[in-house]
């Protein structure tokens, strides 16, 4: 059974080491200028290309879901690197041993590391990625087909590489766990445009290849989530692009998030997190 | 530790507290193992450990470097899952989570949030022990002043030394009153002062009833502190034994000439024997040495010296382990 009062010292202490340490700052800093030079920079190409027309429309929201991409790439890493080294190192290096001595379990001390991990990537996605749909509303006057859901999306992508780094992080030391959480990060998102491509040529081994690769990560699947909810409604889209389907090439492409798909991530989630506080259960310590 | 607030006793002193029996209902053994068994793979870490420590008492658990001492201690912790045997610790079952809550440790590879300073390290550690909000002020003010780091609680963690360190979790071990605390060589990284303050803060300990296990190979320590001693090597407990008794095995050496059969005479006060020029005698009490060398000067006997000797837990412990004590580096003095 697990404890709501354990999770939340674990969650608190890991909340209050990321804002002692300054990564919360680190990040708030780095938010700030990214929608500075967002904003200076659409006012820019808007200055020398009015909005005019869908092409135009289309041709910003490309840009912006680049920026999504960065913002997605940094919360990724930002993932990997603070949770590679949340359980194993702490454990080798003594730093657990006198916590998990007390009456917690160490399923707590996972789920706690989660939810004060998960607590911040969130935050700085949604704080983030509004502020800069601000940002290219205020320059632009552009609105994507859906801007309420691309921050969410946008966190939840970094939840599944904070789950993967975690769980990794149990039994792998934090440089070996990170770089596999990072390479899986890579190859599920090339796996997302070759599936795509299997879309467009109707290459079911394609289309398998990239979805098998979203069931083991489904990262990408909320990625294509952000895409979509930045992209302009579908009938700028069809009347811009001339094979809507080879359109799914493109590794900026977006499509949307099915239910289905909402509930594997969440119950991917909920596994690898059980799998993780299984493995740490049976470390020796 | 400096600005101490809490009463404390001189180490060597008998057990002063309150009965274990009277002051609590909960059975009289604080720790219970049945043939307790670690291996990592086909490495024994530790073979069949049956042992029973007594509620209320100093329990020294000795041995050389890698004989299996901090599995053990993490077998009773639940920090790792036995391969066999099994045991109870507060009268629970090893790694029962609600039983940590009576329960103080102090890690051999101790290390604490560098982030943190050290009044909010005790603050965590209270709360994770599940200590009532209102107790925490008193808790780590009396923490911080039995370790002496009243002067440093709010400087951070990463600043401190290794004996301050030590010292810190110390104080988280104390934290609460603990019916039991496990100390897993406390004192590795402290100075010989602080070797001594480690000390008396251990008879405190006993002194208000609480068990303390204590696992070191620093045997003066061990012996100075500790009501019963287990010693192991290789995983395997090698004895169990009464540090009184062990201290109650007194002797003397007496180099004496001029009599034909000194041992005939000193028999009559312990077990004597001739080693070379000298006439030793075992487990004579102290009052009855003047008695020996006054029957010995009688019988016409010269004496030259007189040497006290006690055999010291060192000896049994590097007699068990067969190891000639001028060349043990196993275990520090």
């Amino acid at each position: 059974m697990i404890s709501a009062r354990s999770v939340g010292i674990i969650a608190r202490l890991t909340l209050a080491e990321a804002v002692r340490r300054r990564l919360l700052w680190a990040l708030v800093g780095l938010t700030l200028l990214i929608v500075a030079l967002t904003w200076w920079g659409f006012s820019r190409i808007t200055e020398a290309s009015p909005i005019t027309g869908p092409m135009e429309m289309l041709a910003v929201s490309q840009i912006l879901v680049m920026l999504a991409f960065m913002f997605s790439f940094v919360l990724a890493m930002t993932a990997v690197f603070a949770a590679s080294p949340a359980i194993g190192p702490e454990i080798e290096s003594g730093l657990l041993l006198a916590v998990l001595a007390r009456p917690i379990r160490r399923g707590e001390v996972l789920l706690g590391r989660w939810l004060g991990l998960a607590v911040i990537l969130v935050a700085y996605a949604l704080v983030a990625g509004y502020l800069e749909l601000g940002a290219v509303w205020l320059a632009t006057g552009y609105l994507p087909s859906d801007p309420l859901w691309a921050p969410p999306y946008l966190a939840a992508e970094s939840l599944m590489l904070l789950t993967l780094a975690l769980t990794l992080s149990t039994r792998i030391v934090s440089v070996a766990g990170g770089a596999i959480a990072v390479v899986g990060y890579g190859l599920v998102w090339m796996a997302g445009i070759l599936g795509g491509a299997g879309e467009a040529l109707n290459n079911d081994m394609l289309r398998w290849a990239g979805t098998i690769a979203r069931l083991i990560l489904p990262s990408d699947v909320l990625w294509r989530g952000v895409a979509w909810a930045l992209t302009p409604s579908p009938d700028v889209l069809e009347s811009t692009v001339a094979n809507p389907a080879l359109y799914q090439f493109s590794p900026f492409s977006g499509s949307q998030l099915s239910p289905g798909w909402l509930a594997w991530c969440l119950v991917w989630v909920a596994g690898t997190l059980a799998i993780g506080a299984w493995l740490l259960r049976r470390r020796e310590l | 530790m400096a600005g101490r607030k809490r009463t404390s006793t001189a180490p060597e002193a008998a057990p002063a507290g309150p009965d274990p029996a009277e002051r609590s209902i909960e059975p009289a053994v604080a720790i219970e193992t049945r043939e307790l068994r670690k291996q990592f793979g086909r490495v024994v870490a530790l073979a069949d450990l049956t042992m029973t420590v007594r509620r209320g008492e100093v329990f020294g658990f000795l041995g050389p470097n890698g004989a299996g001492k901090t599995t053990a201690v993490k077998l009773l912790l639940g920090l790792a899952k036995p391969t066999a045997g099994g045991g109870t610790v507060l009268g629970a079952s090893l790694g029962d989570v609600r039983a940590r809550t009576r329960i103080g440790y102090l890690p051999e590879l101790f290390r604490y949030q560098g982030w943190m300073t050290a009044r909010e390290v005790l603050a965590l550690h209270c709360e994770l022990a599940g200590l009532p909000r209102s107790s925490w002020a008193k808790e780590i003010d009396e923490a911080l002043a039995l370790v002496g780091l009243v002067e440093r609680a709010d400087t951070k963690v990463q600043g401190f030394s290794k004996g301050m360190q030590q010292r810190l979790g110390l104080g988280v071990a104390l934290l609460g009153e603990p019916e039991l605390v496990v100390l897993d060589e406390p004192t590795s990284a402290l100075d010989p002062v602080g070797r001594q303050e480690v000390r008396e803060i251990i008879g405190s300990l006993r002194a208000r009833g609480s068990t303390v296990f204590l696992n070191s190979h620093l045997l003066t320590e061990v012996e100075r502190v500790c009501d019963r001693v287990a010693i192991i090597d290789r995983g395997r407990v090698l004895t169990e034994l009464s540090v009184a008794e062990l201290l109650r095995e007194n002797g003397v050496r007496i180099r004496v000439s001029g009599l034909a059969a000194p041992v005939r005479i000193a028999g009559r006060f312990g077990r004597a024997r001739l080693d070379g020029e000298w006439l030793a005698v075992d487990a004579v009490e102290d009052a009855r040495v003047p008695a020996l060398v006054a029957e010995l000067v009688e019988a016409g006997g010269a004496v030259h010296a007189v040497v006290p000797r006690r055999d010291s837990l060192e000896d049994r412990f590097l007699s068990l382990l067969g190891a000639d004590p001028g060349s043990s580096s196993a275990v520090d003095r």
